[in-house]
């Protein structure tokens, strides 16, 4: 079922199962199928296929950007592979698209979309990653951390496509939220944050309001991520989500924002490009250094570039249903003027 | 290979900043720096430097006691420079608590008379929660710069054109 971005809002929800090839003969690596979407890979590149064109991306490139959407759950709105492929977050269905999102495909008719079922889709996303990632390749991992994705079918790396993410439902360390990151739980200082301060708050609750009152130390907590542009979730106020994550090397997707949202850099460095959501033409370059703080509207798409591993604290708003109302015009793309 | 992590101070921090490549203006992405914000600041003023409708991030500057606070929901409080101590209390009078509905923290008049809670020590890096209905003072014997996540209430102070890259 083709469509284009002119059609998006009357697409129906797919929801047969993806398709399995066998291994390849030579190469080692199963086809997946969805839809009218087809995915193969090589020992170079990945291969989409959709009924108006074909797409071809660094296979490396395309697993570090699958797995972020895989392990986001596709994420607030839109995730950018790069300029011509990517998936959009409707929270009860996902769409798959092939040029939906730049002008020249718009132009000459040759952009594509399906929509799915949200669990058939993650199924076959996640079953790609787990064929397509060889023993050594951690998508989740900076370049300089991990070995090559590339080559012939070697192996698989199951613990590192199943990595979730921590999300507290409250606050980091309260009793029964998620715990603060140790040696003991497997969660070592990473190389880039070993200078990294590593003491804990104290805190002293009186008698009677033990586990009422609660701290820990951020900045060892995000020392210890075993990835990169993987937010976690520390605290929750209301619909106010602190989502801290440490970045390296470039973001693997243009994230396009469905809502606003707030970066604040807590150490080092990122610089973002940013594009129209709709087009990808270029916008701005925002550079953040340590202190800055800046929105991404609700109308943009962004791709961060941190040459040493940083700290960056992504502030989300989740109340449900901000998609529409910034879809619509109810709720303007910035979030203040002046 | 030895590596640095760069965090900032108000005494020692350098500010990226928007170019523009397309047809917007730089004002759309409200970018500031929280220590150019608490350099500028009065001590405890609360400026709002990031705003998700009634959600907000708030920054402090620091130095001495504050005033003590109570708010109907959870706050936290990230200190991004220097050190401090948070200070509970569960208030005797249940009628200090602002009502459910209210957004942000109040401004208590005094140490409210209650129940010793506990208290917390934090440095850099730390993220202390604010309990829900539990009034609070922070205490901070050097100069020390606060991140509060809120929401928009009566402290909030809102300036975005002297903070922000227009």
């Amino acid at each position: 079922m083709a469509a284009t971005a002119e059609q998006i809002t009357d697409l129906p929800v797919l929801t047969e199962a993806h398709r399995e090839s066998a291994p390849h003969p030579v190469n080692g690596y199963k086809r997946f199928e969805i839809g009218s979407f087809r995915f193969e890979r090589d020992e170079y590149f990945a291969r989409i296929q959709c009924p108006t064109v074909t797409h071809v991306m660094d296979v490396e490139n395309f697993m570090r950007s699958m797995i972020r959407d895989v392990a986001w759950g596709f994420f607030y709105g839109w995730v950018n592979f790069d300029e011509v492929f990517g998936t959009v977050n409707n929270y009860d269905s996902v769409d798959v698209f092939m040029g939906a999102y730049n002008q020249a495909y718009k132009d000459s008719g040759t952009d594509f979309t399906e929509r799915f079922e949200p669990g058939v889709l993650q199924a076959c996303f996640k079953g790609l990653m787990l064929d397509w990632t060889n023993a050594g390749f951690n998508p989740f991992a900076a370049p300089l951390e991990t070995g090559s994705g590339r080559g012939p079918k070697n192996g698989s790396n199951d613990e590192a496509v199943n990595f979730q993410r921590e999300l507290a439902d409250r606050f980091v360390s309260l009793p029964g939220d998620t715990p603060i990151r140790s040696d003991e739980n497997g969660r070592p200082v990473n190389r880039q944050f070993a200078d990294v301060d590593q003491s804990e708050p104290e805190v002293h609750a009186e008698a009677g309001f033990e586990g009422q009152l609660a701290a820990f130390n951020l900045f060892k907590y995000l020392s210890r991520s075993p990835v990169t542009w993987n937010p976690s979730i520390v605290s929750i106020v209301r619909s106010s989500a602190y989502c801290p994550t440490s970045e390296e090397h470039i973001l693997p997707v243009d994230h396009g924002n469905d809502r606003v949202e707030w970066f604040i850099q807590m150490s080092d460095e990122i610089t973002w490009r940013v594009a129209d959501k709709d087009s990808a033409a270029p916008m701005s370059v925002v550079t953040m250094k340590a202190g800055d703080v800046a929105c991404m509207p609700a109308d943009i798409r962004h791709r961060g570039f941190s040459p040493k591993r940083s700290m960056l604290l992504v502030w989300e708003n989740l109340t449900p249903g901000l998609e529409k109302r910034y879809a619509s015009g109810e709720l303007p793309p910035v979030p203040a003027t002046f | 290979m030895s590596v640095t992590t760069v965090f900032g101070s108000i005494d020692k921090f350098e500010k990226g900043g928007v170019e523009i490549t397309g047809n917007e203006e730089a004002r759309d992405y409200l970018f500031s720096n929280m220590y150019e914000v608490a350099g500028n600041a009065q001590p405890w003023e609360r400026i709002v430097i990031a705003k998700n409708l009634e959600n907000t991030v708030e920054v402090i500057r620091a130095e001495g006691d504050s005033p003590w606070y109570i708010c109907s929901h959870d706050e936290t409080a990230l200190l991004m420079q220097g050190s401090m101590e948070v200070r509970f209390i569960q208030p005797a009078d249940s009628g200090l608590a602002p009502p459910e509905e209210n957004e942000g923290s109040v401004k208590l008049t005094g140490e409210p008379e209650g129940e010793v809670m506990g208290h917390v020590k934090a440095t850099r890096g730390h993220l202390v929660l604010l309990p829900a209905g539990a009034a609070y003072q922070f205490r901070a014997g050097e100069l020390s710069v606060i991140l509060l996540q809120t929401l928009l209430g009566d402290e909030s102070i809102e300036k975005w054109a002297e903070i922000c890259q227009h």
